[in-house]
């Protein structure tokens, strides 16, 4: 059996009322599922003896500029066992723009979560941390939103005195 | 200054303070190396045997603001960052330059975006700017020589080294 479908069959077998959606483009293996399971879902891929997807390499986010699902969150994840790399993508409605945070399962997700709050304002239920991770504090907008004017908004971020 | 041949016995020679006072400033620059990326390793090529920086005796690079007198601004400056560099000029006594080295540091370079400053002449004084992606070093030698023959203009008393009354206040 491949790897790919013993992926799979461990979704149906644990999650059974779970919609799963899969692309394989060019070796890039990807599934899609509801955003509500996210933190299920992640605990068994990196847990179970046969998966163990124990690196969280990267999570970003994807601003789509539409009214519905407007926010598609992605992640990373590699199996050092098995040598194999996986993608997640979970979409977000606009009027939610939150998803619960895998930084109990992937401590590294802590500042990868951040900084997809920093750069698009999706905030992350039960987080334990989630401030900005590059912008300063004060700052008020998302620079990765579609909204937001590349040469940023003049007067938001401030100068020192000359 | 090949005086040397002159002083066959005890003499002496006349000049000015100014002269003498901005001769040893200008022949004794010491930089304060605000490398913050990728013109930061040009800036270090010039440290090495094959430019050597020692030449023109600037090569003592302080490592803090307080004993240099020419901020070398090495790199993309960020709007964050802009804060930390003011604080670092601050600290750096009077008399004292800036070269704003590269695209970057001069007008924002390839980045014109939200992050970064569109040129660091916003927040502070640039004496030399120095175009380049990165700059050569033998491009900032060239500007490090025309720090010198600025330095070279000055007057000793152009400098009071007054407390600056604004920064005082905070
Ligand atoms: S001017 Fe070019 S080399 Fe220098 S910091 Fe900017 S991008 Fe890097």
């Amino acid at each position: 059996m491949e790897f790919k479908d013993k992926i799979l069959e461990k979704l149906n077998s644990n999650f059974p009322s779970l919609h799963v959606e899969t692309t394989d483009f060019r070796g890039d293996f990807c599934i899609k599922f509801s955003a509500d399971k996210v933190v299920e879902v992640c605990n068994l891929l990196k847990h179970d003896s046969e998966l163990q997807f124990v690196l969280c390499e990267d999570i970003t986010a994807i601003d789509w500029a539409t009214s519905k699902n407007r926010f598609t969150m992605v992640y990373h994840l590699f199996s050092l066992e098995n040598k194999f790399r996986l993608r997640l993508k979970v979409d977000i409605d606009e009027s939610i723009s939150a998803v619960d945070t895998v930084s109990s399962v992937w401590r590294t997700a802590n500042w990868q979560e951040r900084e997809v709050y920093d750069m698009y304002g999706i905030t992350f239920n039960n987080h334990p941390d989630l401030r900005r991770m590059y912008m300063p504090e004060e700052f008020e907008y998302h620079p990765l939103r579609k909204e937001f004017p590349v040469m940023g908004i003049p007067g938001s971020l401030p100068l020192p005195k000359k | 200054m090949g005086l040397e041949a002159k002083l066959q016995q005890d003499s002496f020679f006349t000049t000015t303070f100014d002269a003498i006072i901005s001769w040893a400033r200008k022949s004794s620059v010491w930089p304060m190396p605000m490398g913050i990326s990728c013109c930061a390793i040009e800036m270090m090529a010039v440290g090495d045997p094959k430019y050597d920086i020692a030449r023109f005796g600037s090569e003592v690079m302080r490592f803090t603001p307080r004993q240099s007198d020419l901020m070398i601004v090495a790199g993309t400056v960020t709007y964050k960052m802009s804060h930390v560099v003011k604080k670092i000029y601050d600290q750096m006594p009077e008399p004292k330059w800036v070269i704003a080295m590269g695209a970057c540091t001069s007008s924002g370079g390839m980045y014109r975006s939200y992050s970064v400053v569109q040129g660091i002449d916003q927040f502070l004084p640039v004496d030399v700017y120095l175009a380049g992606c990165p700059p050569r070093p033998d491009n900032l030698l060239n500007a490090l020589i025309q720090i010198q023959e600025k330095i070279g203009r000055t007057k000793a008393r152009d400098f009071q080294n007054l407390p600056n009354p604004e920064l005082l206040k905070n």
